[in-house]
């Protein structure tokens, strides 16, 4: 299939998964699992960068028209737009990147993506939980939920790389 | 103009991130009332504490006029005391007072930002809710009305002036008690206008225009101004004066801020009688 159509199809059944299912999921106002960013996770090694920005920026729009939130999705978004080749420098492997092939869980490794998905979804949940209090007054509070919901949403990325591979 | 280009070409990406950011915060300022908030009470921190560092120097400039303004009025309520009253009668007996009963507060505030030479102006004050500032309430100054409180926050509030054509105070012509509303028409920020005095009242040039009792923000006999001109009647049932302010709202620098205890009681009972 065409890497094209692939990532317009995953962008948007990561849109109706993360509107139907995941914005539910509050627990106890802390947890709150963003499983959209798995489609900025995934974009080719080749896109590129200023692709990267728009892309990143239309997928949290997109979250924000539906979660009434204009704008707060978008910035984290496209912060770890920007972030992403920073870390793909950071953590490489060996050799250059391949082009063609995806960041799946299996192309090099589970430690490698585990890294990769770890630092973004990070940076990702730090500026979106940031902005979306915009001060930081109680920060400790901010603080606990950028971690438990971290957790959860790598949780949820890993689980869904496995699912798939194993097909 | 090279360098430049090189410069954009070679940051294109992190440029791009910045514009996109800056578009997001933008949308975020703009369209969530909570981030809306947050950003306007700062910024208004911010200038509300710039206004009043100027209005304490500008303050120290006036002292000495404001020095002469406080005397004449010491000597004016020293006038007023009750020493200086010779008993009269020969016989007196006690009484508990309640024929009078409070309605007017005043409470002093300070001018930190003004403007005279817009088509609306408005006034800042350092006192806000945690003072008994509210809106709706009528501001005075020594030589008359300033105009009404607005808005408030914690401790400034914005009053709309006299100088403000959205403002219109119900006034009326002392020596006979003939009703009109005044307002400014935007031009000469010490003349405003009277209107809707009737055609057959005695007015003339230099007569007293004082707040009405219609208005439930100003006490009656406030004073407002003096007719200056007075315009002849084109044809119609009424007529207009051109009124002399008594305030200079170029020299405000104190001022009075009026509460009507009674005032819900009487909006209440106006209500009433509109359902």
């Amino acid at each position: 299939m065409n890497f094209i159509v692939k990532n317009i199809i995953r962008f948007i059944i990561l849109i109706l998964l993360q509107v139907t299912i995941f914005n539910n999921i509050q627990l106890s106002g802390f947890v709150n699992p963003y499983l959209y960013i798995l489609f900025i996770l995934l974009l080719p090694f080749e896109t590129p960068p200023w692709l990267l920005l728009i892309l990143s920026f239309f997928m949290g729009l997109s979250i924000d028209i539906f979660s009434n939130t204009i704008g707060i999705h978008a910035s984290a978004c496209v912060f770890i737009g920007f972030l992403r080749p920073f870390v793909l420098n950071y953590i490489s492997v060996r050799d250059n990147y391949e082009s063609d092939i995806e960041q799946g869980l299996y192309v090099y490794g589970f430690s490698w993506f585990f890294k990769y998905a770890l630092i973004l979804i990070l940076a990702h949940h730090s500026f979106l939980f940031i902005v979306e209090v915009f001060s930081f007054n109680n920060f400790g509070d901010t603080l606990i939920r950028i971690v438990l919901s971290s957790i959860f949403t790598l949780v949820l990325v890993i689980t869904s790389q496995f699912i798939i591979s194993k097909k | 103009m090279k360098n430049l280009i090189q410069i954009i070409v070679r940051f294109h990406f992190t440029i791009l991130f910045l514009i996109i950011e800056l578009v997001c915060f933008l949308l975020i300022i703009n369209n969530n009332n909570y981030h809306k908030t947050v950003f306007l009470n700062s910024n208004n921190a911010i200038s509300g504490d710039i206004y009043n560092k100027v209005s304490t120097f500008s303050d120290y400039i006036r002292l000495s006029t404001i020095n002469d303004q406080l005397s004449t009025e010491n000597t004016l309520l020293h006038n007023l005391l009750s020493e200086n009253y010779k008993l009269s009668a020969d016989s007196f007996f006690f009484y508990e007072d309640s024929v009078f009963k409070q309605q007017y507060v005043y409470r002093s505030a300070k001018v930190i930002n003004n403007s005279i030479n817009k088509q609306r102006n408005y006034i800042t004050l350092n006192k806000g809710k945690n003072q008994g500032i509210e809106p709706e309430m009528g501001v005075v100054a020594n030589n008359g009305v300033v105009g009404i409180v607005k808005s408030v926050s914690d401790n400034y509030s914005t009053v709309l002036s006299l100088l403000n054509s959205r403002l219109k105070i119900s006034a009326k012509i002392k020596k006979n008690n003939h009703h009109g509303s005044l307002y400014w028409d935007g031009k000469d920020y010490r003349r405003a206008r009277l209107i809707e005095i009737p055609s057959h009242v005695d007015i003339k040039v230099g007569d007293t225009i004082t707040t009405s009792s219609f208005s439930s923000v100003f006490p009656e006999g406030i004073l407002l101004g003096i007719a200056d001109k007075i315009l002849p009647s084109a044809g119609g049932n009424f007529r207009e004066v051109i009124v002399l302010i008594s305030n200079d709202f170029n020299q405000l620098s104190y001022v009075d801020v009026i509460g009507d205890l009674l005032k819900n009681e009487r909006l209440e009972l106006e209500k009433e009688v509109e359902k």
